[in-house]
């Protein structure tokens, strides 16, 4: 993403869609490399903080979560739903502002029988701006209509379904 | 067993602050200890990690939900630790 493209092309905070794209997937090292931009114009903003604007740092933990809930889904080739069970360690490490590039990673730390662990970090001009280590539980999709609109958002997303296949 | 069973339950003290004396081996984790199932992620994490292996959990949630097996084969420390010497010995198998 260029510096200074249109919030269009950003992060949709009200919308909890915290990533713009997956950059990479590798089954073989299961890793992922997500990017997204920060937009410039947010309600979010207006709170916190008026006058000087900071992406919330839970907004972060959440990016990061969604990071490794797409490289779940991709190990799990898509038969479960990663949901968010808990966070430990997580440093906020730098100030994320409006219309900054981040590039978002995780690493699967542990696949267990109905759960994972993943190791996630999200730098910024290489810049290392916060990691957390996040457990989720992994489940059947909850109904068919849930998954498709998962399939839709990969779409979206740029998912590289031939990972799956070279995995 | 006994080497099993204590670092299962130091585990289990050292994730849910639970004072090691109170955890025996005929202790219930869920009615006993009041583990709940987020912690038990920990604690199977912890207990995967240590032991090189993958507890079935799902498999053994089912069962118990099924009605095949009850919650004390899985869940009474002393049967956990059969559980997971079982697995231990079927990895190196």
């Amino acid at each position: 993403m260029l510096p200074g493209a249109p919030d269009a092309l950003s992060m949709r905070l009200e919308y909890f869609q915290l990533i713009d794209r997956i950059v990479e997937l590798e089954l073989a090292n299961q890793t992922i490399r997500t990017q997204a931009r920060v937009p410039t114009v947010s309600t979010i903003f207006e709170g916190h903080f008026p006058g000087f604007p900071l992406m919330p740092g839970v907004l972060l933990i959440e990016a990061m979560a969604q990071t490794s809930g797409w490289l779940l889904i991709a190990i799990t080739r898509f038969t479960r739903m990663p949901f968010f069970a808990a966070v430990r360690e997580a440093k906020l490490r730098a100030f994320v502002t409006p219309g900054q590039e981040l590039d978002l990673s995780a690493k699967l730390l542990h696949e267990g029988s109905g759960f994972a662990v993943t190791k996630a970090e999200i730098r910024s001009g290489g810049k290392l701006a916060c990691n957390a280590e996040i457990t989720f539980r992994l489940v059947e999709f909850p109904n068919p209509e849930f998954r498709t609109n998962m399939e839709k958002m990969a779409a979206v997303l740029e998912f590289p379904v031939g990972a799956l296949a070279n995995g | 067993m006994s080497s099993t069973f204590d670092t299962v339950a130091n585990i289990i003290s050292e994730t849910c602050d639970i004072p090691r004396e109170t955890i025996k081996p005929e202790s219930h984790a869920i009615n006993d200890l009041g583990i709940d199932s987020l912690d038990f992620l920990d604690i199977a994490f912890a207990i995967d990690k240590a032991f090189g292996i993958k507890m079935p959990l799902e498999q053994w949630t089912q069962e118990v939900n099924e009605g095949k097996a009850t919650p004390e084969q899985y869940f009474q420390l002393d049967n956990l630790c059969t559980r997971i010497d079982e697995l231990v010995a079927a990895r190196g198998a």
